[in-house]
């Protein structure tokens, strides 16, 4: 019982890191931070989504497989649009 | 007594196929055995759709002015041949039929890990076939089979969407199948079964797999952005309203590219296989042939801009896709070195199977070396869009997956049906087809670098010399897959029984009893040998063709 | 062996089952990611080529009804959080509750969701035929609303279909179907709850605030 009872304890604390990073993503985009806008708005957004992978999705704690699993996933998506991006970057027209 | 009545029951042994009977029980099963069969008559029938187009294609190119159809006519049928060849017959070909079979058995499974999901790829594959079909037969689709944007989504007046339907539907039977096989290949190995003793037909499924998951999708939702831009007229792919028909070439191949290697990779490790079996010994550098499976299907997601050299891509972003691309060569020539020192000294047994081995080989090898030739970027302006990357595929495409799919098919033939097929008429067939293809194919090499271009339905008379010969040989090779075809539906009626293991292979699919029974292991399996054990001292007794006994 | 009613035949035990079930979840999110990654690649790439009308874009979406939403969503995955915990728990009426908490935000979401459109709409900003908003960047403007649609309405679709299948598990679950040893149907629908959660992280930044 002890376990469960941790287990929602961590889970209301995500839940309350998930929502102050909503806020903190929503009050800096008032803030024109000039080429930082997307980094600063990209890194709260795949802070947010590990946390709801790490603990909402239980990778923390499952077997190994998962991890490599769910890393491929975004690797090949990084994939997919660096090197699409690599061209457009790159033009000169 | 009892001498009497035991071979009465080896003759009504219960297996897969007789177990149950009626249409119901074919349509509603959720055995993998059962499905391979119910997707090896589905992709038949594509293949030969297909071939009929391919047929009308090379009777119309036999002369210049191209007599025998419309322009447009023809751009429907080299579309048609296409779509169908790749995304319904070429695709689903070695996995879901052959890996289908034998991917549980080789591992020591009962089924795949999630059987009706199996079906339902199947059923997903017979409903996008369907609506192709549909398309087809409504007025056909003559954008190619690369569908590429702005002429799919803003100016051609065929059956795009339908078309796209159907392979988008299509798309997710590759997926489901390919998420299965992983499922299956790291959770439901037989005890004792390590990756390391995995038959490397299982490895090359397993690196199939991964393409089909991380890359069908992709093709999925830029099919549906075609349609979407092509409904709404928005632009996404259209410069005029902000968006960019590169982009369109990008995301299809992201995947098309890969897939080149969903349908060569299966191949690949039927080779491995067959070489194994008929040279009686271990592959040669086992993991370095498991982990280049690996390598290509990796590596393959990071090349796909060389289909684009020509495009408005950056230059810049050209000379990275060509050095990746000349990357990728390493590990298919590393299965290639491998097989070769395998064959190296071996008591090799010129058995149907490994007659499409060497075959494979001998032309991979020519279709990759090509490859390389179009990955060059100079090379690559000269010959873009003409016959000779129309021969270079059709290398690695007929020339590879097919033969591979062929050989296969004669290795385990007698495993599915328990019966053998006539060796000599195996015999002959494998060789037309080998004459036939290189008729077919080679000419158009020299056609593409003599600046014939793709596509053309009315060329330069100075060609015709060489699409005659293309023809002929294409005609040949029609022949040869047609006796396939014959004795081996013969076979099923009058073939002889082939017993549990007629080559005399290695590998757990030939220690249990042709065909199989449903679950297909009566003792749960535990595995101690390395895969490909051959004794060094063997002389197997094999199957002879008819003329031997004389 | 177990002789678990819930263990399917070509299974050892529950545990490679539920592995099994696991991996095979896992691995259909991998595709999910694909197949929202090429859009996620087309927007990156028109945003590249139209930096100002998808700024301009950007402005016409609500971000306080977007930072509700963001919110409502968040908060489901947690009711979803909880709905898998009270599985393992084996605690059947704990599953009900939760998942139906789920499905009333999930409702709540796309109720919102819905007056956003209509709003569009109304606006006359939904792309296509139906599109007669004038004024600056409109070619941009238009390519922008194209991908907030695409891209809402995959995401939109996909909860739909994550609602149905809350529904049919309050049905297993009320038909006494999961245990404490087997709520593995649980575990994967809230995967994919939790899955559509983080695609709509990404959706928000990149729809309502970049540059807005």
């Amino acid at each position: 019982m002890h376990d469960h009872q941790a287990a929602r304890t961590i889970s209301i604390r995500v839940f309350l890191a998930l929502m102050v990073l909503t806020a903190v993503t929503v009050g800096v985009s008032f803030v024109n931070l000039g080429a930082f806008n997307l980094p600063v708005a990209l890194l709260i957004a795949c802070t947010k989504a590990s946390l709801v992978l790490v603990y909402f999705m239980h990778l923390k704690g499952n077997f190994k497989l998962l991890w490599v699993a769910a890393a491929s996933g975004f690797l090949f998506l990084l994939v997919l649009i660096s090197l699409t991006l690599s061209d457009y970057f790159t033009r000169d027209w | 007594m009892g001498a009497t009545t035991v071979p009465l029951i080896e003759r009504t042994r219960e297996h897969y196929l007789n177990v149950r009977y009626g249409i119901k029980s074919w349509l509603l099963t959720v055995d993998h055995k059962r499905i391979a069969i119910l997707y090896l008559i589905s992709i038949t029938f594509f293949f030969f759709i297909g071939g009929a187009a391919a047929v009308v294609i090379r009777l119309d190119l036999a002369t210049p002015q191209g007599d025998l159809v419309e322009s447009e006519t023809y751009n429907k049928l080299f579309t048609i041949h296409g779509i169908i060849m790749i995304f319904f017959f070429l695709v689903p070909s070695i996995p879901a039929v052959l890996g289908n079979f034998l991917v549980p058995i080789m591992i020591g499974a009962k089924d795949l890990a999630f059987p009706k999901l199996n079906l339902l790829s199947w059923y997903l594959y017979v409903i996008g076939g369907s609506f192709t079909l549909w398309a087809m037969i409504a007025g056909g689709v003559d954008t190619g089979w690369t569908f590429y944007a702005p002429y799919s989504t803003t100016y051609a007046n065929s059956h795009v969407i339908l078309t796209a339907l159907g392979i988008f539907v299509t798309g997710f039977s590759s997926i489901l199948t390919g998420l299965n096989f992983m499922v299956t290949v790291h959770k439901m190995r037989a005890p004792g079964m390590t990756w390391f003793k995995l038959p490397l037909f299982v490895w090359s499924q397993y690196a199939t797999s991964i393409i089909m998951v991380l890359g069908t999708p992709v093709l999925a939702i830029t099919i549906l952005l075609i349609g979407i831009e092509r409904l709404l007229g928005v632009g996404i792919f259209d410069p005029a309203l902000g968006g960019d028909p590169v982009l369109f070439q990008h995301l299809f191949w992201f995947y098309s590219h890969p897939a080149v290697y969903i349908m060569i990779l299966p191949a690949m490790g039927v080779i491995s296989e067959l070489i194994s079996a008929f040279a009686r010994r271990a592959v040669f550098g086992y993991r370095f042939i498991a982990f280049s499976s690996l390598a290509i299907a990796i590596l393959g997601f990071l090349v796909w801009g060389h289909h684009m050299f020509v495009s408005s891509q950056s230059p810049y972003a050209g000379m990275v896709f060509s050095l990746l691309s000349f990357l990728i060569a390493v590990p298919s020539a590393i299965k290639v070195f491998n097989w070769t020192a395998t064959l190296y000294k071996a008591s090799i047994s010129y058995q149907t199977p490994i007659l499409y081995a060497f075959g494979f080989i001998g032309l991979f090898t020519i279709g990759g070396l090509t490859g390389l030739f179009l990955a060059t970027l100079a090379v690559d302006v000269h010959v873009h869009d003409t016959y000779f990357v129309v021969a270079h595929f059709h290398y690695i495409m007929v020339g590879g997956a097919i033969m591979g799919f062929l050989g296969g098919l004669h290795y385990w033939w007698p495993k599915m049906f328990g019966k053998l097929y006539p060796e000599l008429w195996a015999r002959i067939s494998a060789a037309i087809i080998f004459i036939g293809f290189n008729l077919t194919f080679f000419p158009q090499f020299l056609l593409g670098y003599m600046g014939m271009p793709r596509r053309y339905h009315i060329y330069d008379p100075e060609f015709q010399v060489l699409h005659v010969l293309s023809s002929a040989g294409a005609s040949i090779l029609g022949i040869g897959y047609l006796i396939p075809m014959v004795y081996f539906i013969w076979s099923l009626r009058y073939g002889k029984d082939a017993g549990p293991n007629p080559w005399q292979a290695k590998g757990l699919e030939w220690t249990i009893p042709s065909p199989p029974t449903t679950f297909n292991f009566e003792e749960p399996v535990v595995v101690v040998e390395d895969p490909y054990a051959y004794p060094t001292d063997d002389e197997p007794t094999w199957p002879q063709p008819e003329e031997a006994h004389v | 062996m177990s002789e678990h009613g819930s263990l399917a035949h070509h299974f050892e035990d529950l545990e490679q089952q539920r592995q099994s079930a696991d991996l095979g979840m896992w691995l259909f999110l991998i595709t999910e990611i694909m197949f929202f990654g090429g859009v996620f690649a087309a927007y990156a790439v028109c945003r590249w080529m139209n930096p100002a009308g998808f700024s301009a874009g950007t402005q016409h979406l609500d971000v306080t009804l977007g930072t509700i939403n963001t919110a409502v969503l968040i908060g489901s995955s947690l009711t979803m959080v909880w709905a898998v915990q009270a599985g393992h728990e084996g605690d059947a009426k704990g599953i009900s509750r939760n998942l139906m908490l789920t499905i009333l935000l999930g409702g709540v979401f796309l109720v919102i969701k819905g007056f956003e459109y209509r709003h569009k709409f109304h606006d006359g900003l939904v792309p296509g035929p139906l599109f007669h908003f004038e004024g600056e960047h409109v070619a941009g403007i238009e390519l922008f609303m194209c991908f907030y649609f695409i891209m809402t309405g995959l995401h939109a679709f996909h909860m739909i279909i994550g609602i149905g299948l809350l529904m049919w598990l309050i049905v297993l679950a009320r038909r006494g179907r999961f245990t404490k040893e087997y709520s593995n149907p649980v575990e994967g629908v809230g995967l994919y709850w939790h899955f559509v959660d983080i695609v709509w992280i990404f959706l928000f930044p990149m729809l309502y605030l970049l540059e807005h």
